[in-house]
């Protein structure tokens, strides 16, 4: 068995083991970091800042993390920023009243950020920071958090929501979560389901398996995910809580039971049933497991969407002799078409606004992510690899995370919505997959 | 609704041409004796001719299944250089449309399930890697459902066969490239002798 996974179950908290033998769930503590960022492109006309490094010589202990360094990977991986490189800042200030602002001008700052980590009683501590316009020499954001030592990565992912906020007036998605599918297909074949932070930090397994696991889905409040377990050998649709690990089966049809999407309210999901005909979308009520069936078609009708406002499904069907994009009212109705160039367009996301829809693309041998903009028709290539998947909206609609493939593995991406800023999650240990973005956390206070 | 049928009309064709030769000299009499009247009328009865035709093609499935009498259904499946020992059937690209070729090879599977009522079978589909995961996981289900049907028109009964689709989850080959996604568009016949 994996060793990695072994360890989690000693230092573990919770390990139940369900309906086989073969099955684990494991629900863990973060545990360190297997993918890191890896920037592969900068942008023109980002905006110049600076994040100098938080101060520490009050604590006790040396921090192994850099704050100031996730700050700094955030903003730079939204594009909408260009974080200067410490090894350029001209002194280091921690408070604003020691910032000398015309050192900053002199290299074309705009936005200063700096920041010092107290130590406070009962293994508390206080990270202060504070969002300086250089040019106009004022404070734009103060903020000082308590906070414990082992969640202090989610405080850098805090307080970049905050920056980028302050100064885009776009609410930040960078203290959010991501899951995927982690497959090891070289020797003994084992699935593993994961969540973890949005810089690809504190990975957690939510469930490991020997037989293939696919499409997860959020739910609209982050508690729970749904996905495609083959434990019995075909596949079924499981919903599990994920800090109590409870989960049950919603879905075991015969034929296919795929592609689960939460609706927006959370009480219903849809998605693909064959039963021995072809595949369509059917809606079911999560508690009272009543289903409606959605399409009737001979055609395969399968990666169903929702609108923001529930109110209509976005989905991949190829009645037209190839897979496209449909819309049909959640409610029931006819499908119309909303993909007209390229051969292949299939597993849409729609953004939040509901303005923007991805999808993957594929022209002769290449599948790239693409944005569609509905209302205008316009089409834009976001990627430019061969054998791009699974594109996923971040919850404030900026960015885009999806799937690609490096060196035959697996690799995730995010790529910003005019595709200029495009970074890797790379992960050495395995073939990742399947991508999803999480909702907005429920808010602090 | 019409690759269904083409499925099925190519089928027929090539139980047609299989049946052909070994019926041969009937037919030739049928000719013979035949005047023209009564050969268009057999024209015109196209599909009614081969289930006529089906009664002789089956007592001579059934005397090979006598040749083989002394051999258990698990024996048959380990012989080597059977058709019964292809147990792989390949499509082209976003297709589910079974070649000529794994027709022939599924004849003799069909025949043999519908022959040997202990024999289950269970039919996984598979995807190349191309494209999205849930649309490949329905197309190794459209896949696994043309072979089932084959079977089925074979004679195979619907409580013989399970399917299943793993899209492009479980490959064959690894590469990323189009000699492994051929080998890895496929249904695969996995056999259970009860």
């Amino acid at each position: 068995m994996n060793k990695g996974i072994t360890i989690t179950q000693r230092a573990t908290h919770r390990f139940v083991t369900v309906t086989m033998a073969l099955l684990f769930i494991v629900i863990s503590q973060p545990v360190l970091a297997v993918i890191t960022i890896e920037i592969t492109e900068g942008v023109e006309g980002a905006i110049p800042m600076s994040v100098v490094a938080f101060d520490t010589s009050s604590l006790p202990i040396q921090m192994d993390t850099d704050l100031a360094g996730i700050i700094t990977n955030n903003l730079n991986r939204s594009g909408v920023f260009k974080v200067v490189n410490n090894s350029k800042h001209p002194s280091k200030p921690h408070y604003s009243k020691d910032v000398d602002y015309a050192q900053w001008r002199a290299i074309g700052q705009e936005y200063l950020v700096v920041g010092r980590i107290l130590n406070k009683t009962g293994g508390q501590l206080d990270v202060q920071f504070q969002l300086l316009d250089v040019l106009k020499q004022k404070q734009l954001l103060g903020y000082s958090f308590p906070v414990r030592l082992r969640n202090i990565r989610s405080t850098g992912h805090e307080i970049s929501d905050l920056i980028f906020e302050k100064i885009t007036g776009i609410r930040g998605a960078f203290n959010t979560r991501i899951a995927y599918i982690n497959a090891q297909t070289n020797k003994a074949r084992k699935y593993v389901l994961q969540v973890a932070d949005t810089d690809g930090f504190n990975p957690q397994t939510i469930l490991e398996s020997d037989e293939p696991l696919m499409s997860p889905s959020w739910s609209p409040d982050g508690q729970s995910l749904a996905y495609v377990s083959f434990e019995n050998k075909r596949p079924e649709i499981f919903i599990q809580h994920l800090t109590t690990a409870r989960r049950s089966k919603v879905s075991g049809f015969k034929g296919i039971n795929g592609a689960p999407s939460w609706s927006p309210d959370g009480k219903k999901l849809a998605l693909v049933l064959s039963k021995d005909k072809s595949a369509d979308i059917y809606v079911m009520t999560i508690a009272t497991k009543k289903l409606t069936q959605l399409t009737r078609h001979r055609s395969i009708d399968t990666e169903p969407v929702w609108s923001s406002d529930g109110a209509s499904i976005v989905f991949t069907s190829d009645r037209s002799g190839s897979p496209q994009l449909y819309r049909v009212p959640s409610s029931g109705g006819q499908p119309k078409r909303i993909t007209f160039e390229g051969r292949y367009n299939s597993a849409a996301d729609l953004s939040p606004d509901d303005k923007n829809i991805v999808m993957v693309y594929g022209e002769q041998a290449r599948y790239q992510i693409a944005l569609l903009e509905p209302d205008s028709g316009n089409l834009t290539m976001l990627t430019t690899n061969n054998l791009d998947e699974s594109p996923s909206f971040s919850p404030n609609g900026r960015m885009v995370l999806y799937a690609s493939t490096e060196n035959n593995n697996g690799v995730l991406y995010m790529v910003s919505l005019d595709g200029q800023s495009r970074h890797k999650l790379s992960d050495q240990s395995g073939d990742v997959r399947e991508p999803v973005w999480g909702p907005y956390k429920q808010s602090r206070q | 609704m019409n690759k269904i049928l083409g499925v099925t009309i190519v089928s027929l064709l090539l139980l047609t041409a299989c049946a052909q030769p070994k019926d041969a000299g009937v037919e030739n009499q049928t000719d013979k004796n035949g005047t023209d009247g009564q050969s268009t009328a057999v024209d015109a009865n196209q599909t009614d001719g081969q289930g006529s035709a089906t009664p002789i093609a089956d007592s001579d499935t059934q005397a090979s299944a006598m040749e083989n009498s002394s051999l258990t259904a698990q024996q048959l499946l380990e012989q080597a250089d059977t058709p019964l020992a292809s147990r792989i059937i390949y499509f082209s690209y976003d297709s589910a449309k079974v070649t000529d070729e794994s027709m022939v090879l599924l004849e003799a599977h069909g025949n043999f399930i519908s022959e040997n009522g202990n024999v289950a079978v269970r039919l996984e589909g598979h995807a190349d890697e191309r494209g999205s995961r849930e649309y490949n996981i329905a197309l190794g289900d459209r896949r696994a459902q043309s072979v089932r049907r084959i079977l089925l028109f074979q004679g195979a009964s619907s409580d013989q066969i399970e399917t299943v689709s793993y899209g492009e989850e479980q490959p064959l080959e690894m590469g990323h490239n189009e000699s492994s996604w051929d080998k890895n568009r496929r249904v695969e016949l996995i056999y259970q002798v009860k």
